[in-house]
């Protein structure tokens, strides 16, 4: 498989950059309660509402691990075919600022819970595999809002504590794309588990983007540069874009690249420098005193074993070894787990004889289509797998017309009424019964006699003016195939 | 019943529940007497009002079936009261009032025990002679001017003034078992893990631990067998099987094979300190044990890395005194300004040493060579006891190097201060159970302590070994209450 037309290059005069990109995902993890407490973490919630005597790091107050948040983060490792380190530590990340109450974040330093993985994606070109470096758990730290005022900061510690997986891959993408894929597979992976719901406007799924460039078919790697922070895909994409150019320049015009951490300015779609390595603050890692090594037996990860469902990965087989979809099919389908839901439930629902491309096709189309136009999730979809699949049946046994169907369909939006039903009311069913078919097309046939000697002297393209009109005459409602099948033996 | 201070916890709790006493006859004599001790400097905070109020309270309905039924105490300002300011001997925390209680405090007041006060402490307990406090130095009531110890040097004065019957402290290098040895009192550092170190203001996690100071041996025990509880909101509490601490105290500790370790022969060691330890030894063959010489090597590199992994800890756990959510806040022309001024103002000299060797010590460049190494003889040191006990079933060493020392008599040579402490710290590092009991006067007449170091786990061992020689010390605190006019 070639994968020349799709490889991401730079290009100034005579050369040919390649850029290389490593991630670290920071993905909060799904939990009630917080890493180390038993505050709330719902979003949205009042500022300060959900803020323990131990996320506002009170004198004398000890962390507790909350031990769902491990369980999440062995799961998520799993998924991520990585291995789970049955002992890990928690260090001390030491930093003062005004959200971070401990004035340390506990964080996973030299022993993650999870090694080494990884993680195939879906290219259009075919599948790259990305290898996953570590995963570890920690805190979030609170929020400082600066512009309720002019003198002050505010702080809210809702975020406090909450529980974090950071997840960095190794270098391995290659391109905005591939990025764009990654996160989304990622993404994908986490609401599968359960582990991360993955919502980036909410802020659960964010990245750190670390980026170099390198001349094509160098082994070496350039000095990279990390993009703090950046919270949507095309963020992302737009953030590389600019950096990978912006190093490129400078190799152009024989000028070094500095190590350091920028920020991508969303409004001026640039980088731009937070702080050089010189800069970089010395963190001072070391083991939290406060909390034992994280130490999880083979029996507690073989458990969660069983708790894990089938992946992407798995069910994009299964739909294509079972259900002979094909792989650009399966793809769409599986990467929402919710829509790969949906679609099980309409192949469920649809019963014995049931067209697996039709419903494919009205999934991926029709309603894909209206839940686009009205901004809703599949979960929210406002027509139900169940009255979908009815609807699917019906044009499969001939009950309405494909046409008719987008009719239903329409009709079928307003409060997720019953296919079937639409049909009656509206007496959209189609007319099967060939005597009534074949005494309509006699009568069109006599009305248009003229045009009937014409076919027959061989203009053959008139016999789509007789199907139009026994359509019309039938109000849409006449099996098109028996129609052919008349007008062929009559004409 | 103005003998009643002179009585020991355990006669209190008997005569109060044989009603010969009343919890508001005991409190009151203990508040009047700590009322004409206010030269002493023992209190941070005195809560009077409040334990009378209790007392009286307790009375109406006294539950005699509890451990302390009506006692009162104050404890060392370095737990967290509910409702009663808790300022850990500094000026950042000078006005901070808890919403919560620490585990041990609400473990003696379930038992029965009212708050008399909060009593003064080297700042964040970091000191060995009460000296760092911002509220003051504390009086020894062995003699005026004589530090009383540290950190826990006004826990020791308020018990062995008898302004309390009994306290608690924390013992991170020797907070307890110093001071104690310096008033002629008992102090227990327990096994990590025995006491929950939820809501005690932190020093340094991996060596603070809570323990009981008091007159006797049995009180100490009866004290422990309160406070001592498996806690699920410390990771580092340990469940184990305690024991009825006072119950099963006994003096019986025939066969007990009592180490000595060579080790503690230091250098320049006063000869009033050698001989206080034979005397130990005869003490303890007189009980019927069997004393064997030990080895403890690497007893030598305790100090230094206690003096690496301590501040380390401290530096980090003291980051949270940042003046944004509670505590003193000093004016800043932002936030960077507002920390340093705060934090400046706020903390005393040595907990500023303290927090800069341990940045220092985590710093990149240096981690390995400092922090991590130290973590290494941390191990060794552990290593050394875990050796020793295959062997014997107790260790007997000097309490402290010298007897208590003058006011202002080492403020300016932190390194001969931290030396003090050269005894209790290896302890501290290995985790292990010490018990300072009062076993002698030097030449000044300043009571001079012994320490027995037990196997983890096995506080009722060293207690009874504790037990056993205090019957034959006989030892008698020499104070002639000159504070009081």
């Amino acid at each position: 498989m070639s994968k020349k037309n799709s490889e991401y290059l730079i290009n100034r005069k005579d050369n040919q950059y390649e850029v290389v990109i490593g991630l670290e995902v920071h993905a909060q993890v799904l939990s009630e309660s917080k890493l180390f407490s038993t505050s709330a973490t719902k979003f949205g919630a009042e500022p300060n509402t959900q803020v323990s005597l131990v996320d506002a790091a009170f004198p004398g107050m000890l962390p507790v691990i909350n031990e769902f948040c491990v369980k999440q983060a062995i799961k998520t490792g799993i998924g991520l075919n990585a291995k789970i380190n049955k002992r890990s530590v928690f260090d001390r990340k030491n930093y003062f600022y005004a959200d971070l109450p401990q004035g340390y974040q506990i964080s996973q330093f030299k022993d993650p819970i999870v090694g080494e993985g990884k993680v195939i994606l879906d290219m259009p070109d075919g599948q790259k595999e990305v290898g996953i470096e570590r995963l570890h758990l920690e805190q979030d730290a609170g929020k400082s809002i600066h512009d309720l005022d002019p003198q002050n900061t505010f702080v809210d510690l809702n975020r406090s504590g909450v529980a974090l997986m950071e997840i960095v891959s190794k270098p391995d993408l290659r391109s905005p794309d591939e990025v764009s894929a990654y996160i989304k597979k990622l993404r994908s992976i986490m609401r599968y588990l359960g582990t991360c719901d993955g919502n980036m406007q909410e802020g659960s799924l964010r990245a750190d983007v670390n980026v170099s460039v390198r001349a094509k078919g160098s082994k070496e790697f350039g000095t990279r540069c990390e993009i703090k922070n950046v919270n949507s895909i095309k963020f992302m994409q737009m953030a590389i874009e600019y950096e990978a150019n912006r190093q490129v320049d400078l190799i152009e015009e024989g000028k070094l690249i500095d190590q350091e951490t920028r920020l991508f300015d969303t409004k001026k779609n640039e980088t731009r420098s937070m702080r050089s390595k010189e800069d970089a603050h010395d963190y001072r890692y070391f083991p939290d005193p406060d909390l034992l090594p994280l130490e999880v037996s083979d029996e507690f990860v073989n458990e969660l074993k069983k708790d894990i469902p089938e992946l992407p990965d798995d069910k994009k087989k299964r739909f294509i070894d079972k259900f002979k979809l094909s792989p650009y099919e399966a793809t769409i389908l599986v990467s929402d787990i919710d829509t790969a839901k949906y679609f099980e439930e309409v192949v469920t629902k649809m019963g014995k004889n049931k067209d697996m491309k039709l419903a494919v096709n009205w999934i991926t189309g029709e309603l894909f289509a209206v839940l686009n136009a009205k901004n809703l999730e599949i979960s929210q979809s406002p027509v139900s797998a169940k009255n979908l699949a009815i609807l699917v049946n019906l044009i499969k046994n001939g009950t309405i017309s494909g046409k008719i169907a987008k009719t239903v369909f329409e009709l079928m939006l307003d409060g997720d009424k019953d296919p079937q039903k639409i049909v009656e009311e509206k007496g959209l069913k189609q007319q099967s019964d060939p005597k009534a078919l074949e005494a309509l097309i006699d009568k069109i046939i006599n009305d248009n006699r003229e045009k009937a000697i014409e076919y027959k002297q061989g203009k053959e393209k008139l016999f789509g003016f007789f199907v139009g009109q026994a359509m019309k005459a039938s109000g849409g409602k006449a099996n098109p195939q028996l129609i052919n099948e008349i007008l062929k033996k009559k004409l | 019943m103005s003998d009643i201070t002179k009585q020991s916890l355990t006669e209190l709790v008997k005569n109060i529940k044989d009603k010969k006493l009343s919890s508001t006859e005991v409190t009151k004599a203990f508040i009047d007497r700590s009322e004409k001790s206010k030269e002493l400097n023992s209190y941070v905070t005195e809560d009077f009002t409040s334990a009378l109020d209790k007392a009286k309270k307790f009375d109406q309905k006294p539950n005699l079936d509890l451990k302390l039924p009506g006692v009162p105490m104050a404890v060392k300002d370095l737990f967290c009261t509910k409702d009663v300011k808790t300022t850990a001997g500094s000026k950042i925390l000078n006005n901070f009032v808890p919403t919560y209680e620490s585990t041990v405090t609400d473990n003696i007041w379930k038992e029965g025990a009212i708050l008399l006060g909060k009593l003064n402490c080297d700042e964040f307990a970091m000191g060995s002679s009460n000296e760092t406090s911002f509220f003051g130095s504390v009086q020894n009531p062995i003699d005026k001017n004589l530090v009383p110890g540290g950190s826990s040097g006004g826990s020791a004065s308020a018990v062995a003034g008898k302004l309390t019957p009994i306290t608690i402290g924390t013992d991170t290098g020797g907070s307890i078992r110093q001071p104690a040895s310096f008033t002629g009192t008992v102090g227990l550092k327990p096994t990590y893990g025995s006491c929950s170190r939820y809501g005690i203001v932190a020093f340094a996690s991996s060596l603070d631990q809570a323990g009981p100071m008091a007159q006797n041996v049995k009180d100490c025990a009866l004290l422990q067998e309160v406070i001592s509880t498996y806690d699920p909101k410390d990771s580092t509490s340990i469940d184990f099987k305690r024991n009825q601490y006072s119950k099963e105290l006994t003096n019986n500790i025939k066969g007990k094979k009592i180490g000595i370790p060579k080790e503690y022969r230091v250098d320049g060691m006063p000869k009033e300190i050698e001989d206080l330890w034979q005397k130990g030894i005869e003490y303890v063959k007189d009980c019927g044990a069997e004393t064997i010489d030990i080895s403890l090597p690497h007893t030598n590199y305790a100090l230094p890395t206690y003096y690496i992994v301590a501040p380390a800890e401290a530096s980090s756990n003291l980051a949270r005194y940042d003046g944004v959510k509670y505590g003193f806040r000093a004016k800043g022309e932002n936030l960077i300004d507002m920390y340093e001024k705060t934090r400046s103002e706020g903390f005393g000299a040595e907990v500023q040493r303290r927090i800069m060797i341990g940045t220092y010590v985590l710093s990149s460049g240096y981690y390995d060579a400092y922090y991590l190494k130290a973590q290494k003889v941390r191990k060794l040191i552990k290593n050394d006891f875990d050796e020793a006990y295959k062997k014997v079933d107790a260790i007997l060493t000097p309490s402290t190097p010298s007897s208590a020392f003058k006011i202002g008599e080492k403020t300016n040579d932190p390194v001969s201060m931290y030396l003090n402490d050269i005894f209790t710290v290896p302890v501290n590092l290995a985790g292990l159970p010490g018990i300072s009991i009062p076993a002698g006067h030097d030449s000044k007449g300043y009571p001079l302590g012994l320490q027995i170091i037990g196997r983890a786990f096995d506080e009722q061992n060293i207690l009874n070994i504790a037990f056993a020689m205090e019957e034959k010390i006989n030892f008698k605190n020499k104070i002639t209450d000159w504070w009081i006019k």
